[in-house]
Order: structure tokens, then C-alpha cells, then sequence
């Protein structure tokens, strides 16, 4: 059967797309910053998960204001990058699993969640910038079913739905009948807001309690509201909804392996988090 | 007012469905530019582009001076200006000094200090 091995959750700014593709590793405004990913990435390398379901938001890639989904799920082969306007590289696709994501999307779509489905996706940083913090470079080993929550117009859906979806995500998972270990994903904030008077703003006393929040008692996030997490993290903090669906598929109750949070980086507080799920920390060790 | 207004967040403009429907045609002209052949066209003439795209007077001006925050004031959502704003080679914190009257310099000053 299927078992979620662990969940991460990183921000996505654009500028560490930027910095990868200059290779500014050493460079001291980026080098702590970078160094935060090498548990995760020593993590991962220990504990090879096949599948990744990653919760991201587009940001006017994919989707447009025509139509656009409140939750939208992959079904394709393989989901690719493209040009977003402002100069990052284009990077090479990620591979899907079509028959996973069908799957995913009967059981989801049985528990009530009406999402969108999407046979073809193109998937901007807010993907592929995490996707790189942890299998760097041309590596594309582990497929791929993007979850895509709207972050763009308001209402957008509420952190307690994010938190009900990422449980049915986890729900879905423990019924593929498949050995297949699997990561769940959140991708985008701490802090930040890019528009308006108050644009650079940056709450770093309110993500410091949202890492110790998300782990042990994450209904204290999910009883926030959308306008009440936009005043305390920014217009784009709001993205803490992608953490909050990872950290509902882990169960009711995770483990830290690690976690960093590194003010500023381009205009945002970021933060990385890889949590286990505790049952199965338990039953390793007995 | 609708029934979902936002609460009013001093410099903070939440983007609602009354804003994307105010927005529209800016946002859409945006969009577009994640083509480099439409961005060549827009910078060849960028009134003409707004033109083709129907942008409101207020959304053209607004394009014109290169003015981020009237073009939120007239429905631009910061993720699409983006787009625009890289056809002129500017980032997020280009925008951020200018929707907050400092220098660049200042606001990246602005955000180291906010470390502490």
C-alpha cells in the first residue's frame, strides 16, 4: 500500500529561481539560506519517495481570470514550465502519473471536494522553485500530481478547507494499492505583501509562532481567516494555505526533521519545514 | 459593498471579484506578456498595445506613467503587473520602492531590517 512518508513545505520566491540558475551557493546573501536545504535534501535522499503531491498556487502561468479554479488537480503525463515574463529560466518538465491523479481525483471528488481537473498544466516557480530546493539540477526523480490552490482573487478558499483537503489528500493516498512512498507537499510564504503602501511588509514574530503552530497545534492557524491571515502575513502570506494542506496529511500528529526561516529574501520571509508523520516514527522505532 | 468586503488593512489592497471585474482588460494585457512576441509588440508601442486590449483611460494612464499603485487603484493585480513591470526589467522590489516612495536602496534596507 501507499504510506506518506513526510511532508515538506517551502516559500517559492522567484529570486531563488534566479539565484540557482546563477549559482550564487556561496554567495553571502543566499549561503545560509541555501545551506537550510541540506537536511532536507540528505532527508529525502534517505528516504527516496516515488510520488510527491505538491499544494502550489499559480500566479497567472496556467491560469487566468477567465477561468479561473479554486482547486485544480493534475492529470497529466507531464506538467512543463514556461516563460512567465519577468526572465527566470524555463526548466525542463516534471514527470506526472496520470493514473494516480484520477485516482486522487474520484476519491476527492467522492468526499465532496469539486475540483478542477487539468490533463494539461503548466506549472510556474511556485512549482518547479521547491521542486529544485530539493532535487536540484536535472534530477527528476520522484512523478509528480500538482495540487493548485487559488491564491490570486479573493474569496479564496479557507485555511480550514485548505486543512480538510490536505486530510482527504492523505485519506486518498492510504488507499492506493500500490507500494509507493510518498511526500506531500506545500509550497509559498512566510510573510510578505508585493503590492500597496504597505509592500515589503514582513511579520516575523507571527511566522516564528506559525512553525511551532503548524506542527503541534495547526487548528490554531486554520481558525484564521483569509483577511485575518492577509493583515498578519501580507497580501501573499496567505499562501501559509499550501503549508496548512501538507500539514493535514501528515495526521493528527507530526514530527519535525528540520526546519529554517531566513528574513530577507528578495521581499519575502521564507521558511523551509520537513515534517514526519508521527505513527510512523513510532513504528520504525519499535 | 458586498457581503464579502474586506476589511480595510491600511496599504493593503485585497484583490476581490469587484477588483478582477475592474481589472479585467489590464490584467488581461499583463497576461499576455508572458509571450516574448507580445512583449516586443507592447514595448514597440505600449499605447497601441493598451489600445488593442481595451484598457480603460484611467488603466492606460496608469500604464503610461508606469504608476504601480494606480494600476492596482484600477484593478491591476500585482501578480500580472509583474509581467509588465519585467517588459521594463523591473522586479518585486523595484515596484516595492516605488509603491512605498523610497529608493530601492532604502527599501532592501527596509527588509534586511526586518530580520530583527
Amino acid at each position: 500500500m501507499a504510506k506518506i512518508v513526510g511532508g515538506l513545505a517551502t516559500s517559492h520566491v522567484p529570486a531563488i529561481g534566479k539565484a540557482m540558475s546563477e549559482q550564487k551557493f556561496q554567495d553571502p546573501y543566499w549561503k545560509s539560506f541555501f545551506e537550510g536545504y541540506e537536511p532536507a535534501r540528505a532527508w529525502l535522499e534517505k528516504t527516496k519517495p516515488d510520488i510527491a503531491v505538491v499544494f502550489y498556487n499559480d500566479h497567472g502561468l496556467n491560469f487566468f481570470l477567465d477561468n479561473l479554479p479554486t482547486f485544480a488537480v493534475g492529470a497529466a503525463p507531464e506538467y512543463g514550465n514556461a516563460d512567465e515574463g519577468w526572465g527566470l529560466p524555463v526548466v525542463a518538465p516534471y514527470p506526472g502519473d496520470p493514473a494516480l491523479s484520477w485516482r486522487l481525483i474520484e476519491d476527492l471528488v467522492a468526499e465532496e471536494f469539486d475540483v478542477s481537473t487539468c490533463q494539461q498544466m503548466k506549472v510556474d516557480h511556485a512549482f518547479w522553485i521547491p521542486m529544485a530546493l530539493l532535487w536540484p539540477g536535472a534530477q527528476r526523480p520522484v512523478r509528480v500530481i500538482p495540487i493548485e490552490i487559488n491564491t490570486v482573487q479573493h474569496p479564496l478558499p479557507s485555511a480550514k478547507r485548505c486543512f480538510k483537503l490536505g486530510q482527504a489528500v492523505a485519506r486518498s493516498i492510504a488507499g492506493w494499492d500500490k507500494d509507493l512512498k510518498v511526500v506531500v507537499m506545500g509550497t509559498g510564504g512566510l510573510s510578505h505583501q508585493l503590492e500597496g503602501e504597505r509592500a515589503g511588509f514582513i511579520n516575523k514574530e507571527f511566522d516564528l509562532q506559525c512553525l511551532e503552530d503548524i506542527v503541534a497545534h495547526p487548528e490554531k492557524l486554520t481558525g484564521y481567516s483569509n483577511f485575518e491571515l492577509v493583515e498578519l502575513a501580507g497580501s501573499q502570506g496567505v499562501e501559509l494555505l499550501m503549508w496548512l494542506a501538507m500539514r493535514a496529511a501528515m495526521g493528527p500528529e507530526a514530527q519535525v526533521v528540520t526546519s529554517s526561516y531566513h528574513v530577507p529574501i528578495s521581499n519575502t520571509a521564507a521558511g523551509l519545514l520537513v515534517l514526519e508523520p508521527k505513527a510512523r516514527a513510532m513504528a520504525e522505532a519499535v | 459593498m458586498t457581503r464579502n468586503a474586506p476589511p480595510s488593512i491600511p496599504g493593503t489592497p485585497v484583490f476581490t471579484g469587484v477588483q478582477a471585474v475592474r481589472g479585467y482588460a489590464l490584467n488581461h494585457l499583463c497576461y499576455s506578456l508572458n509571450d516574448a512576441a507580445n512583449r516586443a509588440t507592447f514595448k514597440d508601442d505600449p499605447m497601441a498595445y493598451c489600445a488593442r486590449y481595451n484598457l480603460t483611460p484611467e488603466q492606460t494612464e496608469a500604464v503610461r506613467s508606469l504608476n504601480v499603485l494606480a494600476m492596482i487603484a484600477a484593478g491591476g493585480n500585482v501578480y500580472y503587473l509583474a509581467k509588465l513591470a519585467g517588459v521594463y526589467g523591473l522586479g518585486v522590489q523595484d515596484i516595492g520602492a516605488q509603491q512605498t516612495g523610497v529608493s530601492l536602496e532604502e527599501f532592501k534596507q527596509k527588509l534586511l531590517e526586518a530580520a530583527h
